[in-house]
């Protein structure tokens, strides 16, 4: 069989080797890109966003909340993508990347968990209840921690990456199912603000600087990401040549 | 029929027949149960009502954590003493025995806690109607923990800390299954009945029954390479 051109393809990013460098060229851009943003948020946040008729001063939470919680649930399905793409294709790559994503995820949940706490207190008069919303969040930081955990606690790195793939795509089932689970257990959490399919029941600013927030949130996310998994290829890939000269160079640089 | 048969029942007679004849190790599981269960009126009072309103959750949580307790024994002496290499290398379908000893395990520690289930619960005086649906709960929710901890139990199998790690990977989700196994016992008593709460056990238990197996097999599989 004639193998496949490998000059052209971007899957020849797949090799940790070619990847290393493209993740030290992009990261400073997506930081970049994650201050301007966050800065650009921020303002429409708390100086061009109205008041609101009903929480005053307090709901401008959001802004950091509910990006946070986006992300926080967007993070442990990309996790799971990259687990089953290394399960199924065997690319040292995936795993990689779906380690150097664990910690963002996590931080994003405790994010959430603690701006949805400040904004409780004020508004539902508790910093904690036993919501649907909140317990199903609660119970995905537990599965990022096991995750992490696993993946820590096995010292092959071949089978911590294969038993941390394992545990987050049996994660990725049963978080939908933890989530209805808990909302037909108990409900208290508002519905969403935003939705596809309906006209945002929000003012416009406010709508964008929570965009704008989700943006910076994502760009945030691929900046560190790409930050750690840099790392994680240098001590996985140790014994190559590439890594040994690139270690020296990083040397001179100090 | 008996191609496929032949390991499966192989499989389990063999697992129940060591569970037989280490019953100590198996009557303490069922031990731990009825002790925690019995802690809960020493720490929040012998109060009649508040007994009966906690009696569901107070069961289900001493189920659950006695499962726990005892998922590390599911492969670790397989694992000690190279059966389970063997058995990864025969040319049996590694899904079939896994399942095989997954029902033996439930068997052995899951079956007694659903029999003694209802004396505990006559202990916080819940009304006798009502023991039925908890001891279907227990009988369709216990071997979805088993099969979910099984995945748990074949991750961490090997490891230092591995107990404690099994905890944290496995009692996120064990949660949809605490929910609605007690939440079966509380809607029966508060008289909107308990069909919905049961026939979602019985569909996590099929679904649970489809998909852990695999995760486990691949789970085995990872451990002994």
């Amino acid at each position: 069989m004639k193998r496949p051109e490998r000059g052209k393809s971007l899957f020849r990013f797949a090799a940790p080797q070619l990847f290393y460098p493209l993740a030290g060229a992009l990261a400073p851009w997506f930081a970049g890109a994650a201050a301007v943003l966050t800065i650009i948020g921020l303002w429409l946040a708390f100086f061009v966003a109205p008041t609101d008729a009903q929480q005053g001063e307090v709901y401008r939470v959001i802004f950091i909340h509910v990006p946070a919680a986006w992300m926080s649930m967007f993070v442990y399905l990309i996790m799971a993508f990259w687990s089953a793409v290394g399960l199924v294709m065997n690319t040292r790559l995936s795993f990689m990347m779906a380690r150097a994503l664990a910690p963002t995820g996590a931080m994003f949940c405790v994010v959430a968990l603690v701006t949805g706490a400040l904004w409780g207190k004020p508004t539902w008069g508790a910093y904690w209840v036993w919501d649907a919303r909140l317990t199903s969040q609660l119970l995905l930081l537990f599965l990022y921690f096991g995750f992490m955990a696993l993946t820590e606690a096995i010292e092959d790195p071949r089978r911590a990456d294969k038993a941390g793939a394992i545990i987050a795509l049996v994660g990725a089932v049963n978080v939908p199912i933890i989530y209805f689970s808990v909302k037909w257990w108990n409900t208290l959490h508002q519905g969403a603000s935003v939705s596809l399919t309906k006209a945002p029941s929000m003012a416009a600013t406010m709508l964008a600087g929570m965009l704008v927030m989700a943006l910076a949130s994502w760009a945030y996310t691929i900046a560190v990401t790409l930050w750690r998994v840099r790392p994680l290829i240098l001590e996985r890939e140790r014994h190559a040549e590439w890594v040994a000269a690139e270690l020296d160079a990083l040397e001179g640089r100090i | 029929m008996s191609r496929t048969l032949g390991p499966f029942a192989a499989v389990l007679r063999r697992d129940l027949l060591l569970a037989w004849r280490g019953r100590a190790d198996v009557l303490v599981t069922l031990a731990f149960f009825v002790v925690v269960v019995c802690l809960f009126p020493f720490g929040i009072g012998a109060e009649t009502n508040q007994l009966r309103s906690i009696a569901p959750g107070v069961l289900w949580v001493a189920a659950l954590l006695a499962t726990l307790l005892s998922l590390h024994r599911l492969f670790a002496q397989d694992h000690a003493d190279g059966t389970l290499e063997q058995l990864l290398l025969s040319p049996e379908p590694t899904v079939l025995w896994v399942v095989a000893k997954v029902v033996a395990h439930w068997i052995a520690t899951g079956l007694p806690l659903v029999l003694v289930a209802p004396a505990l619960a006559l202990l916080f005086d819940v009304e006798q109607g009502a023991l039925g649906v908890l001891v279907l709960s227990l009988a369709l929710g216990t071997p979805i923990l088993a099969l979910l901890g099984a995945v748990g139990a074949a991750l961490t199998l090997g490891l230092r800390g591995g107990g404690m790690l099994l905890a944290l990977l496995v009692l996120p989700l064990f949660v949809p299954v605490l929910i609605f196994g007690a939440g079966a016992v509380d809607s029966h008593l508060s008289g909107t009945g308990a069909d919905a709460h049961i026939l979602l056990l019985g569909g996590g238990l099929l679904g649970a029954l489809a998909l852990a197996p695999v995760a486990c097999a691949a789970a085995l599989r990872i451990a002994v390479e």
